[in-house]
């Protein structure tokens, strides 16, 4: 497998460097100067490299299946905290606030605050349970006590959702990248990210992500502390200075100081101040990390060092999305399509971070910065792929499909393919959704996670009375409703579809204010209506639930293993 | 599993255990609760008076009133989150695991 793995690896390398080249001998577009275009491959091609070489080491290590999905248990709380900061400070932190900031201002810091504000909560009320009830995903935890096909059918189909929706949004903001800096056309970019996607995963697993995930947070924290260090050095250390800056440079004026650019309604603001706290709890790939620690005490200090450093990257990431208004309205020639900023920038409104680096620092940061935000969204593409190869290798293929009598073999086959075909769609609707806030596509996939797997994940740790059916039916409930009045709300009608403006049959850019209530009043309905044998067992087994889920009591150590 | 297996019985009916669980229960529902107050405090604000967070913080000055505010409740969220897992590292393991001791004796 590690050969295999290896080989793949070397060809995606290949795959890049050729392209790369490719792209060097015909003179990169519309941005990048033409003599210099060598700086940035090289640092691009050798940092993909790195990363890749990261993974193949941890991979050796890497041989039962248990530690393809939850790595082998040796990852420290501090490590853990940096991969889970890595897993989740993804291309939509950085090129979409970043681009967000740009074309609105101040809503850029609704998203910063609400994408921070779900940790703290997770930290005291999910953090340890997870880790003393969950194995490998979270639906072991959803379905601890229920039977298992119901609610495991469940559970995957709200992981793969939500993990196409996430996977869409890095798809875009890779593809874009690959576009502005090699020159390719933005299909074959996305084909090429996609590559290298399963190249990275289908070399390792969790163990191997765990590494490049530590690897890419440090990376990319490095990158974004130089970037913003050089905006706050241009306008002298004073902040208040580049907000005037900006004020003066941006179209919309004093408008991009205050709420309102993105988000025009108060039910919308709501709405997506729901979707963004409640949503991290509900995000598959991230539930995850929270089992490749030892014990509950290590998951904690992880989350606590998560959020210390997510906090960190976001009033950053606001900074410099402030230092793009004030930097590259100066120079329109070299930033906007066609020299003028109402056709917008070149690349798209998500490269403002990028615009900005080579501003900052010339070829060579411009080369670093968008190596470091590829190998962000690759790790993170990763995680992803893996998590959705894990829901439905284990909690379909594994738990319902063959009732628990597979094969640890099999399984592995069946999680690779899943990678694949997972790869596939992503590249497919990542190509749909060209024009698309990449922010906005997260913002999304979050209103769908805190719609489905978040109730469903809170009323079976918490709350006695929820039975089988309850879950099953009130999380399939928030599931359905947040996913279909996703796809009728103006950001992917009107984003998209390319239907007419404020023709979406859904008025609010996100749909959480609506479906996450309503998927817990269906699972307090079913369940407390629910009279079928099965549900006296699920209510019986709550208490022996509850003490693991407090002390950890019958849980195997994988350290002691 | 309909009945929890011996030494989970003993847990449960270990007061040391219910004191621990009801201890720790009131901390994180009372963080939690700062947290859910502070944030939709904040998004209640954008979505019914953003004109209040537009405001300037003086004359001269270009900042508004909610950026302070929106980089603040990180700020605090951050600290909090340190806090507890601070005091369940130190406090609230401690007796959860004698609870487990006991109960496997």
């Amino acid at each position: 497998m590690t050969a295999r793995g290896g080989r793949a690896g070397l060809a995606c390398l290949l795959v890049l460097g050729s392209a790369a080249a490719w792209a060097g001998e015909r003179g990169i577009g519309h941005f990048v100067r033409q003599q210099t275009n060598w700086t940035v491959v090289v640092t691009f091609v050798l940092c993909i490299g790195i990363t890749l070489w990261v993974s193949r080491l941890a991979a050796s290590r890497a041989r039962l299946s248990m530690d393809y999905y939850a790595g082998a248990g040796g990852v420290t709380g501090f490590q853990n905290g940096l991969a889970i900061a890595g897993d989740y400070m993804s291309a939509a932190s950085l090129l979409g606030i970043s681009g967000l900031v740009f074309a609105s201002g101040f809503d850029g810091l609704i998203f910063s605050v609400g994408w921070l504000a779900g940790w703290p909560v997770i930290t005291f009320l999910l953090a340890e349970r997870l880790r003393n009830l969950g194995k490998f995903t979270f639906a072991d935890v959803a379905a601890y006590r229920f039977a298992q096909r119901p609610v495991r059918v469940f559970a995957a189909s709200g992981s793969l959702i939500v993990i196409v929706f996430y996977l869409v949004a890095q798809m875009v903001g890779a593809g874009q990248l690959i576009k502005l800096l090699l020159g390719l056309e933005y299909a074959y970019a996305v084909i090429l990210v996609g590559i290298a996607m399963l190249a990275y995963v289908l070399v390792g697993g969790m163990t191997s992500t765990t590494w490049v995930q530590i690897t890419k947070a440090v990376l990319l924290l490095v990158g974004t502390s130089v970037m913003a260090l050089g905006v706050m050095l241009h306008v002298g250390f004073d902040l208040d200075a580049l907000f005037a800056h900006a004020v003066a440079a941006h179209p919309a004026h004093d408008a991009i100081m205050g709420p309102g650019g993105l988000i025009r309604d108060p039910w919308s603001a709501l709405s997506v101040g729901v979707a963004l706290m409640f949503g991290t709890a509900g995000l598959p790939h991230v539930l995850m990390r929270f089992f490749t620690v030892t014990c509950a005490q290590e998951a904690r200090r992880s989350v606590a060092w998560a959020t210390g450093w997510i906090g960190y990257f976001y009033a950053l990431t606001f900074i410099v999305g402030f230092g793009a208004i004030a930097l590259l309205y100066g120079n329109p020639a070299r930033h906007f399509v066609g020299g003028l900023p109402a056709r917008g920038l070149v690349g798209g409104e998500n490269m403002a971070a990028v615009h900005l680096a080579s501003v900052l620092g010339g070829d060579v940061f411009l080369g670093f910065f968008a190596a470091v935000a590829f190998a962000t969204i690759l790790a993170v593409v990763a995680g992803l792929a893996l998590s959705g190869a894990s829901a439905v290798a284990r909690d379909l293929y594994a738990s319902v499909w063959c009732a628990g009598e597979s094969s640890s073999g099999r399984e592995l086959r069946v999680a690779k393919l899943t990678s694949f075909a997972l790869g596939v769609v992503g590249v497919a609707l990542g190509i749909l959704c060209e024009r698309m806030n990449v922010a906005v596509l997260v913002m999304l996939a979050f209103s769908i996670a805190c719609s489905a797997n978040f109730p469903v994940l809170v009323m079976a740790m918490l709350w006695q009375g929820c039975t089988t059916r309850g879950a099953t039916l009130g999380g399939f409930a928030g599931l359905l409703s947040s996913t279909a009045l996703s796809l009728l709300s103006p950001p992917v009608w009107e984003g998209v579809l390319r239907m007419p403006v404020g023709s979406a049959p859904f008025p609010l850019i996100s749909p959480a204010l609506l479906t996450m209530p309503l998927a817990f009043l269906c699972i307090w309905l079913f369940s407390r209506f629910d009279r079928s044998p099965r549900a006296a067992e699920d209510r019986a087994g709550y208490a022996a639930q509850f003490i693991r889920s407090e002390t950890g009591v019958g849980l195997s150590y994988r350290s002691s293993r | 599993m309909s009945r929890p297996s011996a030494p989970y019985q003993q847990i449960h009916d270990n007061p040391r255990f219910q004191a621990l669980v009801a201890r720790r229960n009131r901390h994180a529902l009372g963080l939690t609760l700062l947290v859910l107050v502070l944030y939709f405090a904040y998004i209640l604000a954008v979505a019914f008076a953003p004109d209040w967070l537009a405001r300037r913080l003086g004359p001269g000055m270009t900042m508004t009133l909610g950026m302070p505010l929106g980089l603040g409740i990180i700020a605090v969220n951050v600290v909090l989150t340190a806090f507890y897992v601070r005091r369940a590292n130190r406090d609230f393991d401690r007796e959860a695991a004698e609870v487990r001791k006991e109960a496997c004796r």
